[in-house]
């Protein structure tokens, strides 16, 4: 009984971090009708300016959590003024080959500036050690990263059905044509956009950054999971994330401790299952 | 009339809803062979929902489409033309990157069973070649046979259009708002072509079309749908003078005007 | 047009036998560069069948390509087959698994089925890594020695000329089989649906069928590379599987052209040579890489093959 709690925790805690990747994909999705190969690469770039910020200047962890989602957003803005732009009106798959272009350049610059040791951040005092609850012994910091995903998650739903500024991103989304026409500033909302998903992507990162190796690698692995979390969950739904990122987070939390020899696979044949009973996703909508 | 010969379409009771909407709710229809048909209504009315039933583009939440009298309600699109349905579509839908004889090709090699030669050369197979060159050159697109199609005018697109439906050798020719976007002259060249077709063989001509002057120059029989159901039936002056038709266009304009 | 297709044909006749002679001259660092553009120029021939001519992008061919290496090298080192056998298993190999994995993939389209490949090719990067008992892990496998080739020739493929040429044979002759493929009435019917699906459904083709005959004729190829491949480095690693292999063919298809058959094979040659000149005085090889891409894709989409394919065209 403990330890299938001590799953769960792990579970929900890993299911958080990927819905935070997962739901910048689909927004992006949404609005620009890209998929962003190189969003694992932004999670992975916050976690690494989460590093420098917190471990180096000797400042506080929260003011890293609050400097890496806006600085990979900064980042996000020239990304998507230089390069992303050109492509909008380009099949889907330029967009999947610019991005990917994109993910070499920033895991590349990445090596150079950080090298390809392993960095780690310690939690901050507050989040640090253990509390009792349900009756065993929790990390902290996981608990921290189970709220944080349900506080972003929740203040996203209240965002886009809530605020102006959410209902022009879903109305640019539906109908890019019509929404200029009643004055909605397309391109300056694509922009937004795209940093806003980033800057999710980057507080990921951050959040992450005390409780995983930091290395150039961790954006790789997250975004073939983002991956599937999207196909189970179907792309560009909203709950779908949700769901798909908690599946796959037990898949994760449940497997590497009960079916350690089956970890790594464990994750596909989930997906493949989806797959052959629901092929757009448990949430999704149109059958593509 | 149409009950003395067996229909060689019908569909019974044929139904879509979206969610809560029903678009297209219990419609029955029946096409003879040989007859030019125009299915109409206003914007809305549930057309283009029933149209892409009977061509295999959506699945009916209920009801037949009978083909011959066998129910081909549900198969897939491949099925349905294979089976001798064609279809056009309403944006044109030619393959840009192919030359003119290719897009022509595209349909002859899967209605003569070559698709799946991996090692002939195309290039080299001369039946291919004459039957695409006769079809285009019912058309009047024999000269373009060798350029690129994305170089077309938009009325000789839509034409090609109408050679690859040819080419599979339909009984039943679907054209999706034939006429959308061209002038009057090539509006009157097509209404002229599809006349000269229904001559040299027995199509059975299924029409949408939003232009009632084609619509009443064409068709010999005119259905009108009108909020997912059929609305009437009949020759074209017969539906003309029909006051529900005219209720239900008017109503719709004042809607219009209104919004 | 017929003329200038003439004098393309001309023009690889004398560069294949430039190629075969290349041992008489160059040294054997070259024989080397020679072959890598040759095997990793007919994994991007291949995977360019599903990209360039049926419309879908795959990143996950590696598993194909991977699975063909392993396929070889395990032939190899368990039984002695001869390599003429090696490479056929690889070849049924990369179609039989292209089989499992596209029976999921074409299900699905678009972004859809890019997503699907990569994580099915991830997923096969995972067993391998994983089954450490009968794939070695991450170490792969080695210690294997090319025989004999089989068929009643002899051959001594230990010297790396003879085994070049033998690849510069193999590699030629399956190139002509997907050359052939490309234009014939099927591949046709691929052209077509990489521009419509929809429309080629409607004139009688089952195009989910379709996509995955595609997807299993280019996996084949892909293994068939993968088998020439090990024998080549002399392992079979995990990272032949992994999703930065599946990226290089993605990379020579637009490097050379997509719409070109021979521009994934030129795309292999500059990017092979460019890996070589760049990595001998930088290791910064992947960020070089990356600004290329982005640049073809923003600004010469078509490749540099397909770039001067058009401009010919243009002017003639």
């Amino acid at each position: 009984m403990e330890s299938f709690i001590a799953a769960l925790m792990n579970s929900l805690a890993l299911g958080m971090l990927l819905f935070l990747i997962a739901i910048g994909l689909n927004i992006i999705f949404g609005v620009l009708n890209i998929i962003n190969f190189a969003h694992g690469a932004l999670y992975m770039l916050g976690a690494y300016i989460t590093y420098t910020v917190a471990v180096l200047t000797g400042v506080s962890f929260w003011i890293a959590l609050f400097a890496a989602p806006l600085i990979v957003a900064a980042i996000a803005v020239v990304i998507e003024r230089v390069m992303l732009h050109r492509i909008y009106d380009r099949p889907i798959t330029d967009s999947l080959l610019l991005t990917f272009a994109l993910l070499l350049i920033i895991d590349e610059t990445v090596r150079w500036i950080w090298g390809s040791t392993i960095h780690v951040v310690d939690p901050p005092a507050s989040l640090s050690g253990t509390v009792r609850l349900l009756g065993i012994q929790q990390p902290v910091y996981g608990l921290f990263v189970i709220a944080m995903g349900l506080i972003v998650g929740l203040g996203l739903w209240g965002f886009f059905s809530g605020t102006r500024a959410g209902r022009v991103m879903r109305a640019a989304a539906i109908d890019r044509k019509m929404s200029r026409l009643v004055g909605i500033d397309v391109p300056l909302v694509f922009t937004a956009v795209f940093a806003f998903g980033a800057g999710i992507a980057g507080f990921g990162g951050a959040i992450a950054a005390p409780i995983r190796a930091i290395s150039p690698a961790m954006g790789a692995n997250i975004i073939v999971e983002s991956f599937i979390v999207v196909v189970i969950g179907g792309l560009g739904s909203f709950p779908g994330a949700f769901l798909g990122a908690l599946i796959l987070g037990a898949i994760n939390g449940f497997g590497s401790r009960y079916l350690p020899e089956l970890n790594l696979v464990m994750p596909y044949i989930g997906m493949a299952l989806v797959l052959l009973l629901k092929p757009q996703g448990l949430m999704g909508r149109t059958a593509s | 009339m149409a009950e003395q010969n067996t229909p060689i379409l019908s569909t019974d009771a044929l139904t879509k809803r979206f969610g809560g909407l029903t678009a297209v709710d219990g419609v029955s229809i029946a096409l003879n062979e040989g007859e030019i048909v125009a299915l109409i209504g206003p914007n809305g009315a549930g057309k283009t929902t029933f149209y892409n039933m009977v061509s295999g583009r959506m699945t009916p939440t209920s009801g037949q489409v009978l083909f011959h009298g066998s129910d081909i309600a549900g198969k897939p699109p491949h099925e349905i033309a294979r089976a001798g349905i064609g279809r056009s579509f309403q944006i044109t839908n030619v393959f840009n990157e192919l030359t003119v004889r290719e897009n022509v090709q595209v349909a002859l090699v899967s209605h003569r069973g070559k698709s799946l030669r991996l090692f002939a050369v195309l290039g080299m197979d001369r039946a291919l070649r004459r039957e695409a060159d006769e079809i285009l050159a019912r058309l009047g697109l024999e000269s373009m046979a060798e350029l690129r199609t994305g170089t077309l005018s938009y009325g000789d697109k839509r034409l090609l259009e109408l050679a690859i439906v040819l080419a599979i050798e339909p009984e039943i020719v679907m054209l999706d708002e034939p006429t959308a976007g061209l002038t009057p002259e090539e509006t009157r060249a097509v209404i002229e072509l599809i006349r000269n077709l229904r001559a040299e063989r027995p199509y059975t001509f299924f029409i949408t079309e939003h232009d009632m002057e084609v619509v009443f120059g064409l068709a010999e029989r005119v259905l009108v749908m009108h909020r997912g159901q059929l609305l009437a039936t009949g020759a074209p002056e017969e539906v003309r003078q029909n006051p529900e038709v005219r209720r239900a266009y008017l109503g719709d304009e004042e809607e219009d005007s209104a919004a | 047009m017929s003329r200038r297709a003439g004098l393309i044909t001309a023009l690889i006749a004398v560069i294949l036998v430039a190629l075969w002679f290349l041992p008489a001259w160059a040294p054997y660092f070259y024989i080397f560069v020679a072959a890598e553009i040759l095997i990793l120029g007919l994994f991007a021939a291949g995977f360019n069948l599903v990209f360039g001519y049926t419309g879908m992008l795959s990143l996950g061919h590696a598993a194909f390509f991977g699975f063909g290496a392993y396929v070889t090298a395990m032939l190899l080192l368990h039984f002695d087959t001869p390599l003429a056998f090696a490479l056929i298993a690889s070849l049924a190999g990369g179609g039989l698994l292209a089989l499992v994995i596209g029976f999921f993939c074409v299900r699905l389209t678009e972004v859809y089925f890019t997503m699907l490949t990569l994580a099915f090719g991830m997923m096969v990067f995972s067993v391998a890594q994983q089954w450490r008992s009968f794939t070695g892990g991450s170490d792969g496998i080695t210690g294997f020695a090319v025989g004999s080739f089989g068929l009643g020739l002899d051959l001594t493929l230990g010297n790396p000329a003879v085994y070049y040429q033998l690849t510069l044979v193999i590699v030629t002759l399956a190139g002509l089989c997907l050359y052939l493929i490309t234009i014939s009435p099927f591949g046709l019917i691929l052209r077509a649906m990489a521009e419509n699906p929809e429309r080629v459904a409607f004139t009688g083709i089952p195009v989910r069928r379709y996509r995955l005959y595609s997807f299993v004729i280019s996996g084949a190829f892909s293994g068939l590379a993968g088998g020439l491949f090990a024998p080549f480095t002399r392992v079979a690693s995990p990272e032949t599987l992994h999703w930065s292999q599946s990226a290089e063919p993605v990379l020579m298809s637009i490097l050379g052209g997509s719409a070109t058959f021979l521009g994934p094979f030129i795309g292999s040659a500059i990017f092979v040579l460019l890996e070589t000149w760049i990595t001998s005085f930088t290791d910064r090889w992947m960020l070089f890489l990356g600004i290329v891409l982005a640049l073809m894709v923003m600004y010469l989409r078509r490749g540099l093959l397909g770039t001067a394919l058009d401009r010919l065209t243009k002017r003639g």
